[in-house]
């Protein structure tokens, strides 16, 4: 037992309620919000270390013993992504200071971060697959109201889609938990494992993962992406990050555990199943990118392809393959985050969001120029930034396996990437502005300041790939041998 | 709506609306241990204010009870969790309750326990929720 697992769901609960009572005082919420997610941050640093000494930590809640009762279970790949979504939402937070206007800011808007932020912390943590669902749904209602705060046409627009494609998914996820439980008799995900163990992964229990793997693609945009790009570039950019950072991570968290806790037995058919998606979903992605002219829907098609790639790891599922999807996906959250925070203020600072208006920012901005390039240059994997070992990984895995168009795919995503992103390079920053500028534009330098870590650590994560192995492939051994984490749950 | 008019309706809304009331009490107390509690005592509530919303108007639920919706939610989600981490301080697993038998006067030997605090968090969220969507709809014309 350690209460410890359960700090960085509580933490961002106490944090949401209490800015509600003080949704009138702007700077008191502010520094709240920040210095919460700072205190998240030190917790999720501490858990880290303890899981990497002593192995798996657990918490029976309420005290009840597992199969029973609701279990919060830290192993190393939730803890890992736990801690990088408080870094990532503490950037996502200090830019809001400057880039959400006060009318949203007394609307709740911190309140609701922290809301989604205690849902996605729980849905990385909870060893419950109907927990797991409230956690996604606290998550989930949050967003709607992050998306549609506001109220400007498209916002509505786009939050009606968001908020119809989310119920119609969650109506099908309680629907499987129940088929689940009809067919095992407990919800428990370390119990779930055991008990299909056993029984043998018959027809109905395929078929059910088959519906999971429906519902965890529209929450992740494997394939099933269609609503993405649009519902993303709605809200501001402080929110359009933290969903492109978070929300689809942790879709793609709960299509990784699951297939590699529970649904294992059946590869032939759910990992082939998840390759061609995957392949379909880069394929799709990648030209969807290269074939937008809208900045935040190129990033939006871009978050799209590189869930695709996580995708194929899944799909070969070896250990290099996982070691490689791990730390893509620490990689891709605090990447994607990055790109959309200075997308924002590309935006912000041409007046547009389409790239064949821009034009000429490199001469008057260049600090947010060379960030751009060096985001982008990360999220394509050029090899000292930290797209390249994860990525490398993935390759490396899936050539392993001998599925070489899985390989081919995933070298196939890196050039349109290249392509769509150094298109808005070329387009917006080089050459002459097209449009007349805002005389009154100051350097928006605190916007910069507060993307600058994210930045940081990606340049870090890539220099200094060798220190961190070791907790990444902790992880990926907890995942490819399900056992350490029945164990773990169990053990008391 | 037309403004508050139908004499029937009111007058009898004036008196159910003391029974919803009552039983939803009731029902508050007795969710322990069989069919009730907090959440479908909160929704009974919000049931009574909405009856008087019905037969009176807004304005008048607003001048009869007047809390800030939004601020209730607020403090039941307070209550709720302050008494889920209670357990920490004691180190006992997060939510773990506790209970004891006290003799109070008039009520003799009662069993007390700490999810009744819980499930009042979860009494005035619910009621806090629920108001805060009708009027929001409500207002809307």
């Amino acid at each position: 037992m350690n209460n410890w697992v359960a700090a960085p769901l509580l933490i961002p609960l106490f944090t949401a309620v209490i800015l509600i009572f003080l949704h009138n005082k702007l700077m008191l919420q502010r520094w709240i919000s920040l210095f919460s997610t700072l205190l998240n941050t030190a917790v999720a640093i501490g858990l880290l270390l303890r899981v990497h000494e002593d192995g798996i930590q657990t918490l029976n809640m309420s005290g009840w013993k597992p199969p029973y009762g609701i279990v919060l279970v830290a192993d190393m790949f939730a803890v890992l992504l736990v801690l990088t979504a408080s870094v990532v939402s503490a950037c996502c937070l200090a830019y809001s200071f400057r880039g959400i206007d006060e009318q949203r800011e007394r609307h709740y808007f911190y309140s609701l971060v922290h809301f989604m932020l205690a849902g996605v912390n729980g849905s990385f943590l909870t060893g419950d697959l109907f927990n797991l669902f409230v956690c996604f749904e606290l998550m989930l209602m949050s967003s709607y109201a992050l998306i549609v705060l506001g109220g400007t046409k498209r916002q509505f627009r786009e939050t009606l889609h968001y908020i119809l494609i989310n119920v119609l998914s969650s109506t099908l996820f309680v629907a499987s938990i129940a088929y689940l439980y009809g067919a095992t008799g407990t919800l428990n995900m370390a119990h779930l494992s055991l008990r299909i163990a056993e029984l043998g992964q018959s027809g109905p229990i395929t078929a059910v993962a088959a519906l999971l793997l429906v519902v965890f693609s529209v929450k992740a945009g494997l394939f099933l992406f269609f609503w993405l790009p649009g519902s993303y570039g709605a809200p501001p950019a402080a929110v359009s990050a933290l969903f492109g950072a978070l929300l689809t991570k942790v879709g793609m968290y709960a299509l990784i555990r699951t297939f590699t806790l529970i649904f294992y037995h059946e590869a032939v058919v759910t990992h082939t199943l998840i390759g061609i998606m995957a392949v379909a979903t880069i394929v799709l992605g990648g030209f969807g990118a290269v074939s937008q002219t809208n900045v935040n829907r190129i990033l939006g098609y871009n978050v799209i392809a590189s869930i695709g790639l996580i995708s194929l790891a899944l799909a070969v599922s070896n250990e290099h393959a996982l070691t490689g999807a791990v730390f893509y996906l620490v990689h891709d959250m605090i990447a994607k985050a990055l790109l959309f925070l200075l997308a924002g203020v590309l935006v912000a600072e041409t007046g547009t969001e389409r790239i064949n208006r821009m034009g000429g920012v490199l001469l008057h901005s260049p600090l947010l120029a060379w960030m751009f390039l060096i985001a982008s240059l990360s999220v394509v994997g050029l090899p000292p930034l930290s797209g390249f070992p994860g990525k490398l990984l993935i390759i490396q895995g899936s050539l392993e396996s001998g599925s070489y168009i899985i390989a081919a795919a995933g070298v196939l995503l890196t050039l349109l990437l290249l392509y769509s992103l150094i298109k808005i390079f070329i387009l917006g920053f080089w050459g002459d502005a097209r449009k007349e500028r805002n005389p009154e534009w100051k350097q928006p330098r605190k916007l910069l300041a507060s993307s600058a870590p994210l930045m940081l650590i990606i340049v870090l994560l890539g220099l200094f790939a060798e220190p961190v192995l070791p907790y990444i492939q902790q992880a990926s051994g907890a995942l490819s041998d399900p056992s350490v984490y029945i164990q773990a749950v169990f053990k008391e | 709506m037309p403004k508050g008019n139908d004499i029937f309706l009111q007058n009898v809304s004036k008196v159910v609306v003391f029974i919803i009331l009552a039983f939803a009490l009731y029902l508050f107390f007795t969710g322990h241990g069989s069919p009730g509690g907090g959440f479908i005592a909160g929704l009974m509530t919000a049931g009574a204010l909405l009856l008087l919303a019905l037969s009176f108007d807004i304005e008048t639920v607003r001048k009869v009870v007047p809390v800030d919706y939004k601020l209730l939610t607020a403090a039941g989600l307070l209550i709720a969790l302050c008494t889920g981490t209670g357990a920490l301080f004691f180190g006992e697993p997060f939510l773990k309750h506790a209970f004891g038998y006290f003799d109070l006067p008039l009520l003799g030997k009662t069993e007390l326990h700490t999810a009744l605090i819980f499930d009042l968090g979860v009494y005035l969220a619910v009621i806090g929720v629920t108001m805060t969507i009708l009027l929001t709809i409500g207002e809307d014309n």
